[in-house]
């Protein structure tokens, strides 16, 4: 479990990028940060492995102050995904995603034995693992990325949007991928998005920011679709548009379920 | 330090400074062969480099010519063609233009190259013809690489200038010879700093020079990244000269 | 060639000089530019005050600062040590801009990536950071090695022995194979040690040649330096190389 406390981050700058926050993350479950540019959600989510310091406020994980530890400690701890990999790329895949064990000071050849594993955990051919990353596409980035965030079989993964610069179709895939991997490992797992759309598909919990790290509105996907707490979300999430407004028609005796263009979605099964 | 002291006594004293074979009429030889040398590469390799930059045609052997040439050693050339063609101003003239052309051609070409080229295609499309999109966007917006490039020849044969002397061309390397045969030190020392200080004027103004031919608008919008610390604020194509700041 | 066929042992000698005055400034110039280079990056204060500075000494023409070194070390005038350390300070001066460059140009993604994962500073900078700035290092290298072959032989107009001799000999003698043999055993040396360089980055940076960006940043940073690197002139400030976001393009 990670906690908040009345947590505020100001930049250098003056900016306040997060106001007083204060949140629980439930542990093994997916928790969805979702909001537009300048929300704060990936200054939330660099908050957890201390790449960016709060100004004020606790946070802890499983009720340890994370600021009593070595920041160096605590991040090969926790596994990170980020947008386009950030793979280093004079490391080769396997090199890549035995990093953090390898850090660690786990044996170089039981590493990287483990981090095969991994590969086929992700989805990834084997035989990619000689390869350098500029070698291969997009989507295979991604899943590499994924794999090394796993490596250390760390309690916590951070993902900021990870599948945030690949293609609609491979974005799906993985998220399909992070799903099935998600229901076989249960991680704590904070998921920074743009997407409220992924942000449903993934998150057990869906937070949705506001501007300065606001919470507009947190719970479950169907308690924020059924019962959004302000105008500013049922906007967010499109909540009066095309198919998140739906709406029953009886058609040759059974109940259609048309969205707001009256474009059949489906039938409902009594 | 006493040397040093010994050397601007020689600078400032009044029969070294005027007359003919005086520091004036030195540097005045000097600054002549740098300017000579410079204008005359710039007639060869400028117009070539704006073509290669512009066609992307024949960098490859631009970029090893240029690079074939730097390993030359300037004296060696010197000398051969002053045994070649006899002593006087043409063998160092011919030198420091071969000296000159390597950066005057990298700074065009490279300028043009350095273009962004969804910004020529742009062009293009908006109906320019190949030759306004040269001299419209391409030499424009190349132009602080392209000054860069005649500051770096300048720069270079100013300082390579002294060594007009070995093919008896006067300049300001006349003060070196002598002070390495009499042993005079002061003289050798005077005309050390008279060289450095010039070269560091031209520096100067060339310096001057290429921040004043930056296009507007080039400089503007630099994106300040607040994330993370590590992040370096980001300049923007074409932004002027970060020293001195 | 008859010249030449008779004094071969002249020449080797020569040639075996001039490497010895020239290996020490490349290696020396690397090993110190780098502590330097990083604090111009590092600091962004500090890079427009350093950047300033080696651009400066860079401006220094060679002959004038070997005759000044002496009076400035407490050396004698002919003192080979003048020339190693004259040279050394044109290899700081130009090396000290690649090295910034080439750190500014690491991927703030994979520097950010690096940290998330827990690398401490200093091991990102040996295992991350260094390794990754290797192709524009190495070209920033290629550079040095060019010019400070071509510089050697001006310290034997101050009596300090290298292939120069046979430019200053050529000339009292009024033989003109002397001096070509010269000029062809400069640029030999010169082919010898850049190829020696490529060799030792095909080596040791297997991963540059599949990186496209790599060896993007690899080849605009060769031209630049080309643009700029000169005996006793000045480096040119191409923004697109100083520009971390470019330079990743």
């Amino acid at each position: 479990m990670i906690e908040f406390r009345t947590v505020t981050k100001k930049f250098p700058d003056g900016t306040v990028a997060v106001d007083e926050l204060s949140l629980v993350l439930p542990a093994r479950q997916t928790t969805v940060l979702v909001g537009s540019s300048g929300s704060g959600k990936t200054t939330i989510l660099r908050m957890i492995n201390r790449m960016v310091e709060k100004t004020s406020g606790d946070i802890e994980i499983d009720g340890e102050d994370i600021h009593a530890l070595n920041p160096v400690k605590l991040r090969r701890s926790i596994g990170y995904v980020m947008q386009n990999s950030g793979l280093l790329p004079h490391r080769k895949v396997i090199d890549n995603v035995t990093t953090v064990p390898v850090l660690n000071g786990v044996k170089k050849a039981e590493a990287r034995e483990a981090a095969l594993t991994l590969l086929d955990t992700v989805g990834l051919d084997r035989s990619l693992a000689e390869r350098y990353p500029s070698q291969l596409s997009g989507g295979q980035q991604q899943r590499v990325g994924v794999a090394r965030g796993l490596a250390a079989d760390p309690n916590i993964l951070l993902m900021d949007e990870p599948f945030g610069a690949v293609d609609p179709i491979v974005r799906s895939e993985l998220q399909q991928e992070l799903i099935r991997i998600q229901r076989d490992l249960g991680k704590t797992i904070v998921f920074v998005t743009h997407d409220i759309d992924e942000a449903f598909l993934l998150g057990d919990q869906v937070v949705l920011l506001e501007k300065g790290g606001r919470i507009a509105q947190q719970g479950t996907p169907a308690e924020i679709l059924s019962k959004p707490a302000s105008d500013f979300v049922a906007t967010f999430i499109g909540a009066d548009r095309g198919r998140r407004a739906l709406r029953v028609e009886v058609v040759n005796g059974r109940n259609v379920v048309v969205d707001e263009d009256g474009r059949p979605t489906g039938v409902l099964q009594s | 330090m006493d040397l040093f002291l010994d050397g601007f006594a020689w600078i400032f004293d009044p029969a070294h400074l005027s007359g003919p074979g005086g520091i004036w009429a030195r540097i005045a030889e000097q600054l002549s062969y740098t300017f000579g040398a410079v204008a005359i590469a710039a007639i060869i390799a400028i117009p070539l480099g704006l073509w290669i930059g512009h066609t992307g045609r024949g960098r490859d052997i631009a970029v090893l010519c240029s690079g074939g040439l730097r390993a030359l050693p300037s004296l060696g050339l010197l000398i051969i063609f002053a045994l070649g063609i006899g002593i006087g101003f043409k063998a160092p003239l011919l030198t420091f233009v071969i000296l000159a052309i390597p950066s005057l051609l990298s700074g065009a070409y490279a300028g043009v190259e350095a273009v962004d080229k969804r910004t020529v295609d742009a062009a293009r499309a908006q109906g320019m013809t190949e030759w306004q999109v040269l001299t419209k966007v391409e030499l424009p917006l190349g132009l602080p690489l392209l000054i860069g490039g005649i500051r770096s020849g300048v720069l270079q044969v100013v300082a390579t200038a002294t060594l007009a002397y070995f093919a008896s061309g006067g300049a300001l390397g006349v003060f070196i010879n002598d002070g390495l045969k009499t042993r005079d030190y002061a003289e050798l020392i005077g005309a050390s700093i008279v060289v450095t200080v010039l070269a560091l004027v031209l520096e100067g103004i060339f310096a001057l020079l290429q921040r004043l031919f930056v296009p507007r608008g080039v400089t503007a919008g630099q994106v300040t990244e607040v994330r993370s610390r590590s992040v370096r604020p980001r300049a923007v194509v074409g932004s002027p000269i970060q020293e001195g700041k | 060639m008859n010249w030449v066929i008779n004094n071969l042992g002249l020449i080797w000698s020569l040639t075996l000089d001039h490497v010895a005055l020239a290996v020490p400034p490349i290696i020396l110039g690397f090993i110190i530019s780098i502590p330097i280079g990083w604090v111009a990056n590092r600091f962004h204060a500090s890079r427009g005050v350093l950047l300033t500075i080696s651009g400066l000494l860079y401006t220094v023409p060679s002959l004038p600062l070997f005759i000044a070194l002496p009076a400035i070390l407490g050396t004698g005038i002919l003192d080979p040590i003048n020339v190693v350390v004259g040279l050394t300070i044109y290899a700081v001066a130009l090396m000290v801009r690649s090295v910034a460059d080439a750190l500014a140009a690491v991927d703030a993604g994979v520097r950010q990536a690096a940290t998330a994962m827990g690398y401490s500073a200093w091991q990102r900078f040996w295992r991350v950071e260094f390794p990754l700035a290797g192709p524009v290092l190495l070209a920033g290298l290629r550079v040095v090695s060019v010019s400070t072959v071509s510089l050697v032989s001006i310290g034997s107009v101050i009596g300090v022995s290298s292939l120069g001799y046979l430019f200053l000999n050529g000339l009292q003698r009024n033989i003109i194979e002397e001096v070509a043999s010269g000029i062809v055993a400069t640029l030999l040396i010169a082919v010898v040690f850049d190829l020696l360089l490529v060799l030792a980055g095909r080596v040791l940076l297997p991963w540059a040649k599949a990186d496209p960006t790599a060896k993007r940043a690899w080849r605009k940073t060769v031209e630049t330096a080309i643009a700029g690197a000169s005996a006793g002139g000045s480096v040119v400030d191409d923004p697109a190389v100083s520009d971390p976001s470019m330079a990743g393009r």
